[in-house]
């Protein structure tokens, strides 16, 4: 594997990894439309990811690649079963408002 | 020996009448009931008589005790299923079975036209099966389980008539008024358990042998008084004694069986049991004479102005019962099974006769209503005539001996004590002739046509006047209802010469014996004949002598017919408060206030927390997402705050 920069230090891939968790967050939180807010959940995994090969790399063990593997398999069948839900919450509403969704309640 | 069966056969009845006799015809409902407890009388008689009771020798000194299995084993303590034959057990089981056939046979014929026929056999025969249990039990939790339970089936027989209010209201009272006794008998058993480690009659009785006796009290006078007080409740005694009279609501073979022959007695039985206490413990054997003859006389008192015959005939097996502890407590345990033995006899006479004149009467049980019924029902006549001679102690007859071998024992206690008895007996002879005399002599005070009408409106409820019978007069009864009138008669006249006394010494000296017949029984038969007489000359020669006395004497004579008011004394100050009590305390305040209280209070806690944390569940994804962001930033800072993870 060939060596990283020495110019990058190990903090600008974390706050790479906090930027993009963040913006996951806030898209997850203020995005209406469920697509967007299911594609900010992905951000969030793969900002997880980042963090994780990061810590992996410095601390030259393998844990942290697994870990990030097992992410990706869980995050490809979530967003195969996520989308057939969204498809299927579309059939049904015409709709992909987010706060529209709340038939829980009451 | 197989003594399981003799317990066993009735409970077998039972179950076959209980589970399918409403589906069985009469004929085979009188044959299992009436059967299962001829064979148990057989069972008995083979038991006995391969014991050797019947030859010669000196049979059962020993008990003979059969052992079934464990029952309760905890720590040092063993009770097991036992049964024991002892002679006084013997003595009992032959009355139980013996007289219980009896009662059984004539049942058939009384209760031919009652409803809940299959019923009152089953229930009869669980009597039987919990009272063979009472008598074979070779320990003190046996002896319980069959107390509880005899008293069970007496509850269930005199609410037989359970569609009557009196009827229930009277089973309640037997059954409550029993539970204090029964309260005092089981803490005696826990003192057994503390001081002796055991509950069987020979580990118990063994033990005691090398105990001083106790001259003042302590926990032996301890054990014995409460023995006693279960004894009182059972037996009908001072102050409990009030169930018993109410307890004539039941059909009348039923206060023939259950509340004269045998279960009554029980509590004499168990107190015979337990003499080695009581004779350990004088001021108990004092306690059980005094209440014996206070009962004796004060019931026979109240027996003089009772004006139904089976009120009558309840005190006065009150004041039978009080001659009984009188015995015992003078230390004549076995006059006292003698009187048990004799009174079964003539008592169960008494009942059954009084059950045969009812039926006669179509259900009319009030005595100044009867009258002149001789010539109607003649078997009837002879046999009460017999009973009322037997228990007013005419000589040669069964009372007779019984009664003089307890006044007897009385008189060398205390001689004021065989006054007081010597007077009973002459109230009791002048009670049972004044029934008699005021059943069959005299004019009739019934008119044909109108005990029919009123024949189903009595307690007993045994009218049958509407029915297919429908005689204008009075009549006999069936064959199956005087036969058993007729051997109760000849054991009634016969049954002293059975030397109980004698048969019982083994287990209980009897006294010295001066030759002769003592004084003491020719005054107490004097006594009796005196107050044959006084009801004769009151009810025969001067019709009109008793209103007049009652007129003149109305103070002490409306206490007497009002029962000294006892029930409505303990109405007033044990039923009334403890209803009140638990009206206002219990039911308002500990009940609606305290337990109501808790219970909703906890319902309506957790439904105001609920409406708080329900706003949590808005319905809304993303507020449930910013909580979770939330939650997660404050969980970091925590562990931040801490040291972070290391």
């Amino acid at each position: 594997m060939p060596a990283l920069p020495p110019s990058v230090p190990l903090s600008w891939y974390l706050t790479l990894s906090l930027i993009l968790f963040v913006l996951g967050i806030a898209g997850f939180l203020f995005r209406r439309n469920i697509i967007t807010v299911f594609m900010s959940i992905e951000l969030m995994l793969n900002a997880v990811n980042l963090s994780f090969i990061t810590f992996s790399y410095k601390l030259k063990q393998v844990d942290g690649h697994i870990f990030a593997f097992f992410v990706m398999v869980v995050a490809a069948a979530e967003a195969a079963v996520g989308l057939a839900i969204i498809l299927t919450v579309f059939k049904n509403r015409q709709t992909l408002e987010i706060d529209e969704l709340s038939s829980l309640k009451n | 020996m197989q003594l399981w069966l003799i317990p066993l056969l009735p409970l077998a009845g039972f179950a076959v009448n209980g589970l399918f006799g409403r589906r069985l015809p009469k004929a085979a409902i009188n044959a299992v009931a009436v059967g299962s407890v001829l064979l148990s009388f057989l069972w008995v008689l083979k038991t006995l008589s391969a014991l050797g009771v019947f030859g010669g020798g000196n049979p059962l000194e020993q008990a003979y005790i059969e052992h079934y299995y464990t029952w309760i084993q905890s720590g040092t303590l063993n009770i097991g299923v036992d049964f024991a034959i002892d002679r006084l057990t013997a003595v009992m089981l032959m009355i139980v079975t013996g007289v219980g056939f009896l009662i059984h046979v004539y049942s058939v014929g009384y209760m031919a036209h009652e409803g809940g026929y299959y019923r009152f056999f089953a229930y009869l025969n669980l009597f039987m099966f919990f009272m063979l249990v009472l008598v074979l039990g070779a320990n003190y939790l046996l002896l319980f389980v069959g107390w509880e339970g005899v008293g069970l089936c007496s509850y269930l027989l005199v609410g037989f008539y359970f569609t009557e209010k009196f009827a229930t209201d009277a089973g309640n009272k037997a059954f409550i008024v029993n539970r204090i006794g029964d309260f005092g008998f089981s803490l005696a058993v826990f003192l057994i358990v503390m001081h002796f480690g055991s509950l069987d009659f020979a580990t118990v009785f063994g033990k005691i042998q090398g105990m001083p006796v106790e001259s003042s009290a302590g926990w032996m006078t301890a054990i014995a008084l409460l023995l006693f007080v279960g004894a009182t409740g059972k037996s009908a005694q001072i102050p409990l004694y009030v169930w018993l009279p109410d307890a004539m609501a039941g059909p009348t073979p039923v206060s023939a069986l259950i509340h004269a022959a045998t279960m009554v007695t029980a509590g004499v039985y168990m107190v015979t049991r337990s003499s080695a206490i009581f004779l350990h413990a004088h001021g108990a054997l004092e306690v059980v004479a005094i209440i014996g003859l206070a009962t004796a006389f004060f019931s026979a008192t109240v027996g003089l102005a009772q004006t139904d015959i089976k009120k009558v005939y309840a005190y006065s097996t009150v004041s039978q019962l009080g001659y009984m502890f009188l015995g015992l407590g003078t230390g004549a345990f076995s006059a006292g099974i003698f009187h048990v033995m004799t009174h079964a006899f003539f008592k169960a006479l008494l009942f059954l006769g009084a059950g045969s004149l009812i039926h006669a009467m179509s259900g009319e049980q009030d005595l100044r209503k009867m009258g002149g019924l001789r010539k109607y029902t003649p078997i009837t006549f002879w046999t009460l005539l017999c009973a009322s001679l037997a228990i007013s102690g005419f000589p040669g007859l069964s009372g007779y001996f019984s009664k003089d071998a307890i006044l007897a024992s009385a008189y060398d206690y205390a001689p004021w004590m065989y006054w007081v008895g010597v007077f009973t007996a002459g109230m009791t002879a002048f009670y049972v002739f004044r029934a008699f005399f005021l059943a069959f002599f005299g004019e009739p005070r019934w008119k044909a046509a109108e005990h029919h009408a009123d024949g189903h409106s009595k307690p007993d409820a045994h009218g049958h006047g509407a029915d297919a019978h429908g005689h204008g007069a009075p009549h006999e009864s069936p064959p199956s209802m005087w036969i058993p009138l007729a051997v109760l008669a000849v054991f009634s006249v016969i049954g002293g010469y059975i030397n109980i006394p004698r048969w019982l010494e083994p287990m209980f000296k009897l006294p010295e014996e001066a030759p002769g017949i003592p004084w003491t029984a020719l005054v107490s038969v004097a006594a009796g004949l005196i107050g044959i007489a006084l009801a004769a000359w009151f009810y025969l020669i001067a019709p009109a002598l008793p209103e007049e006395l009652a007129r003149s004497f109305s103070t002490p004579y409306r206490w007497i017919y009002n029962k000294y008011f006892v029930d409505e004394f303990y109405s007033a100050m044990v039923v009334e408060p403890v209803v009140d009590g638990s009206r206002s305390l219990l039911w308002r305040i500990v009940d609606v206030g305290s337990i109501d209280g808790i219970v909703n209070g906890t319902g309506k806690t957790a439904r105001n927390i609920g409406g708080i944390l329900k706003r949590l569940q808005s319905g809304s994804i993303r507020s449930y997402a910013a909580w979770v962001v939330l939650g997660s930033i404050l969980v970091i800072v925590a562990i931040t705050m801490a040291g972070g993870v290391r």
